[in-house]
């Protein structure tokens, strides 16, 4: 059980939140162009790491708001959190 | 038999209050402050129980929550009855009943003790090897083998006790109240810190509480006097909350604990009721000191695990605090000096020890030569080689050890005793450290793991850090807290330390014996009975790793979790296999640290609170008015109206035909509502549902399908438009808060630039929807003011107004075909207006009506209901619902998957309706439909989603899925059931009402 | 030949102390080459190994293992194994497996303790009821045998579910497969790993992959911590780390993976003689022969590999078998652990051939993989043997994702495990 820092809440238990999956997939501006391969990439595959992972978390049970975090999933170690918008963290 | 062995008070006994319990149906006494074991022992009873597989007899072996052999059912025929419980656990009350487990007839006579004869053909795995014929018969052989395995009885019926959950948020949090503990707990909580220290025993001090010798001082005096001081001084400290009786049972990722607080089992029946029984602490602690203690190690020789075999440290507990002799004539067996130090403390309560047998051969400390000065005779360089005594030990065998400790040598010589304490020196209880995801290094020079890299912060310190003398630890521990609490002082820092206690050991993990190997028995798991034998076994067989061997041979999986014998199966694992201890690493402490009584883990979370239980503001009047319910995700929704002993059927038949020809009622309150919004909210309903939205005039309604980005029908509902930039969003009742989220996500994460905000008002409204030819009447009496016309207030729009002074908003839909209205209002509200309208409606027979009339109504009229009608496989096309996915909009969620190679497809399969031969038959829901009865394999076309018996149309009707059944009207399908075939007709799903008539009626 | 295991060898090898066992199974070093290469040492893996030295006579391969054969989910699942699936294709998969479950202690020689003593599945809404009638009504038709229970009959097989409707979530009805039941998941491992290597299998344990080599669209060979080894042909049954090494192949799967955890309770004598799952309330539990109370608990929704799992995630399974069993809540719970598995969009596995020639994937079997070993490895070595899927596991192919044909258990079927 994290304790996850809402970047608009500050920090809460896991049960308030929810994770939401691999971040920075963004949905193609123009998905009638798209090949049923490209879209299935969009729709279904995913990276899936082990280790630094960006992905997404929503703080459900407090603000709802959606944010970016970068966790270790190798061994759930949060690394980093960021609002929706904001540049990925390099280091 | 009942002798009474008890000997000088112990310290934590009261003589003056006299216990009284039974064991095996027989009356005992004890004393208050005795544990089950402590007032066994001081009746001379050692043989508690028989083991899992051999059946062998088995007492008492520790004094603490690492018993693998002394567990027993308490109230075997009371709703309180408890499986599996350590003796040497429970504290003792007036009435307790305990008996052994796991024999029959008794544990003094137990058939099951012929698996000893047999145990040759049962080696590791036996039945991996055997009972596999005849094939069928697997079954047969398993029921006899269930029968002889697990060990107390579960419970049958509800338990009586409530059990909680509290949370904790502390600064420091401090596991276990022996000294490294309580030194710990004082210097956070003097410095400010918010501090919690918990102990599974019911008193404070561990095991330095009764050392009160001359061998150990501090500041001249002895250890159990100067932690006495510390203990009441700990006390007083206002940031400090003591928890005894509370065991950490796990330590998570985040520093968050589970700890289980014992509150009632040590009172007597009588006195628990109404009383929580066990509280679950959740604690969120910022930093987390571990001062678990160390445990110490049995020796692992042939036959090692007779009644009568104790750990030394026990025994001396046993003496020290509750003032029980183990036995009248003891002997020490050990590899260290610990058993010195039980034999002075034995000797000073004039309990006998003639003999220690020691492993070691040049050996000298202050406490050894006390032990000698006391007449104590020493074996150097002897090992114990064989017991005897079946039910109780009464002899023992030694031999010297060869100088590499791998042989016996010399002659054998036999000693008798009724009592032998064994001690293998000590393991750190790194359980909780390494659970946390804490990484231990071996130490080689004794032989222990001990903690070495922390995943958060935390810190271990005393025995369970491998400092195992007073020294070591009063050195050490000042340094180290002021470090990892980052304080300026302890009150520790100068301490005069005397410790007589010499390191050294000669650790052999499997001492040898004069016998043939093969007719050994040395336990190293006693409960589960698996021998350093089949470990060897096992090795033999290619089971190389750490975790197979545990696995093939069951040690450590017993209900104490390998407490004593996973190290020594690590070191014969190492031995026979030639590898160093560190890199076979351990097998995986996992939580939790004791069993946790599943009560426990559920806290309050049971019965009505088991989960939320969503009511409309109506639900009181359904009551009142026999409504029967349905369970709808969390809601509670009125199903049907039984009137004077109705069958289901028949009211719902009653109900529906009275909405048809006069007025139907219905609690819509449950629909999610989602209020919309911003300046951007049509293009954001542009997005998210198949059809446009951009020109919905204020005041109208509009229907809307909403995809998943995979294609799939995700949910369905009315939206209105209330104000230029202001919508209301109705959802399915199921469905609403995954949809709120799933457009929050877009609109935050995916489309940040539309200016729209969301807000769930699912409750603050309650929707009374009234429907039939009569409902313009009713509603037009209750809102007198309002103009009902068609012109004015057309199907599909809505109007803001007032009943009386309540405000409402009044949409003219309808989900059942009829002319409707569904009036919200504020939820308080609700009830009244809803009784307004059945008042109005008298004259006009207004039916209350429930789910299962609405699904029945808006079947007639060909309606989905998302989730019945749909599953997660069918898009809008396979609805026949093309008219609502706009072909011009260049997108909305879900638009690309409608064009992949298969969501194209024309045979996909398509909701159609179903009409039987005989319009009396009724289909069953989820009933498989097919073409052709005499293929093999059939072909499955589809299945039967909704049916019901229409009382309007005097027919059965059916919504289906079928395999190409767009194309298929008019033809004959089959509908195989078990004992029967039903024929069918393909036929439109809008059974009633084509021309929309009744909606303007 | 080994030496047969029978009530006959181990009388006669208690005569010698039991020194004279052989091993179950070598720990040889890699060779340089293998015709295949089955990369990961689960029951699915080792399955593989065995059907691809069997029915398709390539027995110059090898199982390689990162720690230690059966160390992956096949030792963390809760042992249940059924073939009451909705779907045709599940019902193919799931049921094939099954009639290889019915007779596999014999072929194996090794008991691996198959208790055909029923699955039942609950329903606790009217949705539920619909939901198990149309797959009962489906398993039928394939010829799988489980029927429908009302209440009464739910308690009469199962005495102790409380089937009280005044409970929030009121027993409504349920299915019964009898020929459904529970095994002993590390024998399955180890009997296949027996039956394998006595055809010549090598099972390298300690041996990480660390990467794939191609040359072109073909494959070339693996990267171990044990050095290069050459082949043609890969079969990864990694699962939860199946994407660790798609991607070092370049492939990106459609899956994500995640914790899923499960408990035992301290050992109780014969209480419950079925299994009992139950989706609504998330709840399922057997006995194991040895006496523990088995229950599994639900996944967490975050991608990890920490095998760690939330606190939340067992209070609330234990929430429901208590709401189930109110008899169990003076039982102990005795040790929890955690898994990670590897889901689907779909909730269905994949068995399939790559666009990369020789690199062969069987994952994606999220919570319910157990109960399928053999007939996945039967199937997996038969789409590696032939470069070309089994008709059983043709649509259990990674171009569903493509096209839209998914077989999605999750919409229409009880809890997939």
């Amino acid at each position: 059980m994290f304790v996850i820092n809402c970047p608009y809440c500050g920090e809460r238990e896991q049960s308030e939140f929810k994770a939401g999956g691999e971040a920075h997939l963004v949905r193609p501006k123009q998905p009638t162009e798209l090949s049923d391969d490209e879209w299935a990439e969009y729709l279904f595959m995913r990276k899936n790491i082990k280790g630094i992972q960006f992905e997404r978390w929503v703080h459900t049970h407090g603000c709802r708001k959606w944010f970016n975090m970068v966790r270790d999933t190798s061994n759930d170690k949060i690394k980093a959190i960021y609002k929706m918008g904001e540049k990925p963290p390099t280091k | 038999m009942t002798k009474n062995l008890r000997v000088k008070s112990g310290r934590f006994i009261d003589e003056t209050y006299r216990v009284s319990f039974r064991f095996n149906g027989k009356t005992f006494y004890g004393f208050k402050g005795d544990t089950l074991a402590s007032a066994l022992l001081a009746n001379n009873i050692h043989l508690v129980g028989r083991s899992f597989k051999y059946h062998r007899p088995r007492g008492i072996m520790t004094a603490g929550s690492e018993e693998p052999n002394a567990i027993v059912q308490l109230h075997k025929n009371s709703s309180r009855t408890e499986p599996n419980v350590r003796a040497t656990e429970i504290e003792i009350y007036e009435g307790l009943e305990a008996s052994s487990q796991n024999c029959w007839p008794s544990v003094n006579f137990d058939i099951g003790g012929i698996n000893n004869f047999l145990s040759p053909f049962l080696p590791a795995g036996f039945y991996y090897k055997t009972f596999m014929w005849p094939a069928s018969f697997w079954e047969k052989y398993e029921y006899f083998i269930r029968k002889s395995a697990g060990l107390g009885k579960s419970p049958t019926e509800p338990d009586p006790d409530i059990y909680e959950h509290k949370y904790i948020h502390c600064d420091v949090l401090v596991i276990g109240a022996g000294i490294s503990g309580i030194i710990a707990a004082k210097t956070a909580a003097k410095n400010g810190l918010k501090t919690l220290l918990v102990d599974e025993k019911p008193y404070l001090g561990g095991s330095t509480i009764y050392q009160n010798s001359e061998h150990f001082k501090i500041n001249n005096q002895t250890s159990s006097s100067w932690i006495e001081k510390e203990i009441n001084e700990i006390k007083r400290i206002k940031n400090l909350e003591i928890k005894t009786r509370t065991s950490v049972a796990a330590f998570h990722g985040y520093n968050y604990l589970l700890a289980r607080e014992n509150l009632t089992d040590h009172l007597p029946l009588e006195q628990r009721n109404d009383n929580t029984r066990q509280r679950l602490l959740k604690i969120r602690a910022k930093k987390v000191i571990s001062a678990t203690g160390a445990l110490e190690r049995p020796l692992i020789f042939d036959n090692n695990d007779r009644p009568g075999i104790l750990l030394s440290s026990a025994i001396e507990k046993y003496a020290n605090l509750f003032g029980v002799a183990c036995g009248e004539k003891n002997i020490l067996f050990t590899n260290n000096d610990s058993a010195y130090e039980t034999a002075i403390s034995l000797f000073k309560k004039g309990i006998n020890v003639e003999t220690i047998i020691d492993n070691r051969e040049e050996i000298d400390s202050k406490l050894i030569k006390e032990a000698e000065k006391n007449n104590i005779k020493i074996y150097k360089g002897y090992t114990v080689v064989n017991t005897s005594g079946y039910k109780r030990i009464n002899k023992i065998s030694i031999m010297q050890l060869s100088k590499d400790g791998q042989k016996v040598v010399g002659s054998k010589k036999t000693i008798t005793c009724d009592c032998l304490g064994v001690s293998g020196g000590w393991t750190p209880a790194v359980h909780l450290f390494t659970q946390s995801g804490g990484k231990l290094k071996f130490r080689d020079e004794d032989q222990v793991f001990i903690p070495n890299i922390y995943p958060s912060d935390q810190i271990s310190i005393g025995s369970c850090n491998g400092d195992f003398t007073l020294d070591e630890i009063l050195l050490n521990i000042p340094k180290v807290l002021k470090e990892f609490l980052n304080v300026k002082k302890t009150d520790y820092e100068n301490l005069e330390v005397h410790s007589s206690f010499n390191k050294s050991k000669r650790n052999i993990w499997l001492l040898p014996s004069d016998k043939i190997f093969g007719k050994t028995k040395s336990f190293v798991d006693y409960q589960n009975d698996a021998t350093a034998k089949d470990i060897k076994l096992a090795l033999r067989e290619g089971f190389r790793s750490i975790e197979h061997v545990k696995r093939y041979t069951t040690t450590g999986m017993g209900t104490d979790q390998g407490k004593l014998g996973n190290m020594h199966a690590l070191g014969i694992i190492s031995e026979t296999a030639n590898s160093k201890m560190g890199e076979l690493g351990t097998t995986t402490f996992r939580p939790p640290y004791t069993p946790l009584t599943f009560g426990t883990i559920v806290g309050r979370n049971v019965g009505e609170y088991f989960d939320v239980f969503r009511k409309t503001p109506i639900h009181e009047w359904h009551v009142q008015n026999k409504a029967e319910f349905e369970n709808v995700g969390q809601w509670k929704r009125a199903w049907y109206y039984p009137k004077d002993g109705e069958s289901m059927h028949e009211a719902v038949q009653r109900e529906s035909k009275a909405a048809r020809d006069s007025a139907g009622i219905l609690d819509a309150s449950t629909l999610g509502k989602i209020d919309i919004q911003g300046t951007d909210a049509s293009e954001f309903l542009n997005r998210v549902y198949t059809n446009a939205w951009s020109k919905l005039a204020i005041g109208k309604c509009r229907y809307g399908l909403m995809l998943n980005e995979d294609g799939m029908v995700y949910d369905d509902g009315v939206t209105t438009r209330l104000d230029e930039n202001h919508y209301i969003m109705t959802t399915t009742t199921g469905g609403a808060a995954n949809v709120l989220g799933k457009l929050e996500d877009y609109l935050q994460t995916e489309w940040p630039e539309l200016d729209v905000y969301l807000t769930s008002v699912t409750d603050h409204y309650a929707t009374v929807s009234v429907c039939g030819p009569n409902s313009k009447k009713i509603v037009s009496q209750i809102i007198p003011d309002l103009d009902f016309s068609d012109e004015n207030f057309p199907h599909m729009s809505f109007k803001n107004t007032k009943i009386g002074k309540i405000k409402c908003r009044i949409m003219r839909i309808s989900f059942t075909g009829e002319h409707s209205y569904e009036i919200n209002v504020q939820a308080n509200f609700g009830k009244s207006v809803w009784e307004k309208c059945i008042e109005a409606g008298k004259e006009f027979n207004i039916t209350p009506y429930g789910t299962e009339t609405m699904h029945l109504l808006r079947a007639e009229k060909g309606f989905i209901i998302v989730g019945q009608d749909t599953d997660a496989t069918m898009t809008p096309i396979d609805l026949q619902m093309e008219w609502i996915v706009s072909k011009k909009k260049y997108d909305f969620i879900g638009k690309r998957s409608l064009y992949r190679s298969d969501t194209i497809k024309e045979d996909r399969k398509q909701l159609v309706g179903l009409l039987t031969e005989n319009p009396d038959e009724v289909l069953e829901e989820g009933a498989q439909i097919i073409a052709d009865i005499n293929q093999t394999p059939i072909e499955m076309l589809g299945h039967v989603t909704s049916s019901y018996y229409s009382p309007n149309l005097k027919k059965s009707i059916a919504l289906g899925v079928v395999r190409g059944g767009k194309n298929m009207m008019g033809q004959k399908l089959i509908i195989p059931m078990e004992n029967k075939k039903i024929n069918v007709t393909v036929a439109d799903p809008i059974f009633l009402d084509k021309e929309n008539k009744r909606l303007n009626a | 030949m080994k030496n047969k295991y029978s009530l006959f060898s181990l009388v006669k090898n208690a005569f010698s102390y039991h020194e004279n066992w052989e091993k179950a199974w070598k720990d040889p070093e890699p060779k340089k080459e293998y015709d295949a290469i089955i990369v990961g040492g689960g029951g699915h893996g080792l399955a593989t190994a065995y059907y691809l030295a069997k029915k398709h006579n390539m027995k110059n391969i090898a199982v390689i293992e990162k720690g230690w054969i059966g160390g992956g989910n096949t030792g963390r699942n809760t042992t249940i194994i059924r073939s009451n699936y909705l779907w045709d294709a599940s019902a193919g998969l799931y049921d094939h497996a099954l009639k290889i479950w019915e007779g596999l202690s014999q072929e194996l020689n090794y008991n691996i303790m198959f208790s055909q003593r029923g699955v039942m599945n609950l329903a606790h809404n009217l949705q539920d009821v619909r939901d198990l009638k149309r797959r009962t009504h489906a398993n039928r038709l394939n010829g799988i045998d489980a029927v429908y229970l009302n209440t009464d009959e739910v308690k009469k097989f199962c005495p102790i579910i409380n089937t009280s409707q005044d409970i929030r979530y009121p027993v409504l009805g349920g299915t019964l497969q009898k020929r459904a039941g529970t095994a002993r998941h590390d024998a399955v491992a180890w009997g296949y790993a027996r039956g394998a290597d006595e055809m010549g299998v090598d099972i390298v344990q300690n041996c990480e992959v660390k990467g794939i080599k191609r040359n072109g669209d073909a494959v070339e060979g693996i990267e171990t911590t044990k050095g290069f080894i050459k082949t043609k042909k890969i079969g990864v049954v990694a699962a939860g780390h199946s994407s660790v090494i798609a991607n070092m192949a370049g492939l990106k799967l459609p899956l994500e993976s995640k914790p899923l955890q499960a408990l035992v309770s301290e050992p109780v004598k014969p209480i419950i003689d079925t299994v009992v799952m139950s989706n609504a309330v998330h709840a399922y539990v057997s006995q194991s022969d040895k006496g523990e109370l088995v229950i599994g608990a639900g996944t967490d929704d975050y991608i990890s590999y920490s095998q760690k799992g939330s606190h939340d995630i067992v209070e609330g399974t234990l929430n429901a078998i208590l709401e189930l069993y109110p008899i169990f809540s003076r039982m102990r719970m005795l040790r929890q652990w955690g898994g990670i598995v590897d889901i689907c969009p779909d909730a269905s596995p994949i068995i399939s051939k790559t666009l990369i020639k020789g690199l062969y994937f069987n994952c994606g079997w999220g919570t319910g993989g157990f109960k399928a070993t053999p007939g996945s490895g039967d199937l997996f070595a038969h789409t590696i043997a032939n470069d070309e899927p089994h008709k059983l596991n043709a649509a259990f192919n990674i171009n569903r994702f493509v096209s839209g044909d998914l077989v999605d258990e999750h919409g229409a079927a009880a809890v997939a495990h």
